[in-house]
């Protein structure tokens, strides 16, 4: 009986391995240089990047190197990165991670959930591509990654018009620009509906000030707080190092891969 | 109804429920239902994964067509897989029906070897892999391909915790006299080395 205990018992480890065999760094920041190869300005003014992006959106970038993936493919290592760290608001799964595994020459833009319609397959391969491949291929490293996180910052802030040029400009293109309108255009509808919504309450449980307040002015303002910080589950730190964790997100293998 | 209540003094009563809902929960009779609707949740993501892989098919065959016409035993088997695998039910009562689901995870798995020769190929057009449209659809393959793999693992897990808690007690109590209509689901049992695409190298 006992002898059969410990066989279950080896058996047991032997499947429980290999969830468990990953050794995964600290989330001690909004970017975590466990590789070493980045210096301590740029690490601060990438965190500064990636705390205005939650404060302004919501959403969780997180910047990793990784001295080495443990012998499984980056796809895997990120997601599971991903659900250990739980980038993302709950309920949202609006995060990102940007993993540089430099010793195995490969990069990542893990996508979650909720941002899988935004940052697409098509678009962080793009960026990848684009953005970071040359700049690490030069040797450049700091530029690829910091150039990377804007690239993916604009993304998500919607700036629709700058990418259009620069997809335009681009001459190895991946994202079509007919998908990128698309994506803005219905972005632009949600938030369209989301407004009138908004609007329509406000003027119900408000009658007196915001009555004769111009649609052109609350456009903005309620836009830019459409889906931002007031979501009661913030995980949001204060600075590179200091408390930032992971708010519950989940992650199910969106976003696109490299290597140089 | 009331005046029972009355009478068995209703606080005690009410203990009495929350008592006997305390234990029975802590004797994981909910347990069984559980683990099957959260291992079912993950069966429709491996299913909606593979929808989706489908549904970009048609687009990328037309697409690698229009550079590379010669490619048409190729392009045929891609075509074919796709036709077999979508012709399967992909109900969520695949699941529990073993020799189906052994068809069903063939026909994904040929379709992934077809797509996996269909990109090789695609490597000698230089001016198919410059393809704006090409290239997007490929980003968005590989991009489902890792998908699948993901929601294949969390379903496999899912089905251990259920399958497990049918065999192992308390639950295999619950198994044998209130659920007996559950049965173990199937998991994957075919390699996934078979249906991973190539990467792309630029």
């Amino acid at each position: 009986m006992s002898r059969r205990g410990a066989a279950v018992l080896a058996v047991w480890f032997v499947l429980a391995a290999p969830a468990a065999a990953l050794d995964f760094p600290a989330l001690t920041g909004r970017v975590v240089d466990e590789a070493g190869i980045l210096d301590v300005a740029m690490r601060a003014s990438l965190a500064a990047k990636l705390e205005a992006l939650e404060a302004k959106s919501s959403d969780q970038l997180v910047v990793v190197t990784v001295k080495s993936l443990q012998g499984t493919s980056i796809e895997d290592f990120g997601v599971q990165l991903g659900r250990r760290w739980q980038i993302g608001q709950q309920g949202k799964n609006n995060g990102a991670i940007l993993i540089v595994a430099p010793n195995e020459r490969r990069v990542r833009i893990e996508v979650g959930y909720g941002l899988e319609g935004t940052l697409t397959d098509a678009m962080t391969r793009f960026i990848i591509e684009t953005a970071i491949i040359p700049r690490f291929r030069a040797g450049d490293v700091a530029g690829g990654i910091t150039r990377g996180v804007d690239d993916i910052i604009q993304v998500l802030t919607g700036d629709a018009e700058d990418w259009k040029q620069r997809a335009a400009r681009s001459a190895a293109n991946a994202a079509s620009p007919a998908d990128v309108f698309f994506t803005f255009l219905f972005v632009a509808i949600a938030v369209f509906i989301v407004l009138n919504v908004l609007l329509g309450m406000m003027r119900s449980t408000a009658p007196g000030n915001r009555r004769n307040r111009p649609w052109i002015a609350s456009g903005p303002i309620a836009g830019s707080s459409w889906g931002s910080p007031s979501s009661g589950s913030s995980g949001g730190g204060f600075s590179d190092g200091g408390g930032f964790s992971g708010g519950g997100g989940s992650f199910g293998g969106g976003g696109a891969s490299g290597s140089w | 109804m009331f005046a029972a209540s009355r009478a068995l003094r209703p606080l005690s009563l009410s203990l009495l429920t929350v008592v006997i809902g305390l234990t029975l929960a802590s004797c994981g009779i909910n347990a069984i239902p559980t683990y099957e609707e959260g291992a079912k949740a993950k069966w429709s993501d491996v299913l909606n994964q593979y929808q989706r892989r489908a549904d970009l098919i048609p687009n990328l065959v037309e697409t690698v067509k229009g550079y590379a016409r010669q490619e048409r035993e190729v392009l045929e088997a891609v075509t074919n897989a796709r036709a077999r695998a979508t012709s399967i039910q992909a109900t969520p009562d695949l699941v529990n029906n073993p020799e189906e689901f052994k068809k069903f995870q063939e026909a994904q798995a040929q379709l992934s070897g077809a797509l996996g020769r269909l990109i090789a190929v695609s490597e000698r057009y230089p001016d198919l892999k410059s393809n704006q449209n090409f290239l997007a659809l490929q980003s968005q393959l590989e991009g489902t391909e890792n998908r699948i793999a993901v929601a294949r693992r969390d379903y496999i897990e899912a089905v251990r915790l259920y399958n497990t808690e049918l065999k192992t007690f308390p639950g295999s109590i619950w198994a044998a006299t209130l659920y007996r209509n559950n049965k173990p689901m199937e998991e994957f049992t075919v390699a996934e080395e078979t249906r991973k695409a190539p990467q792309v190298k630029f």
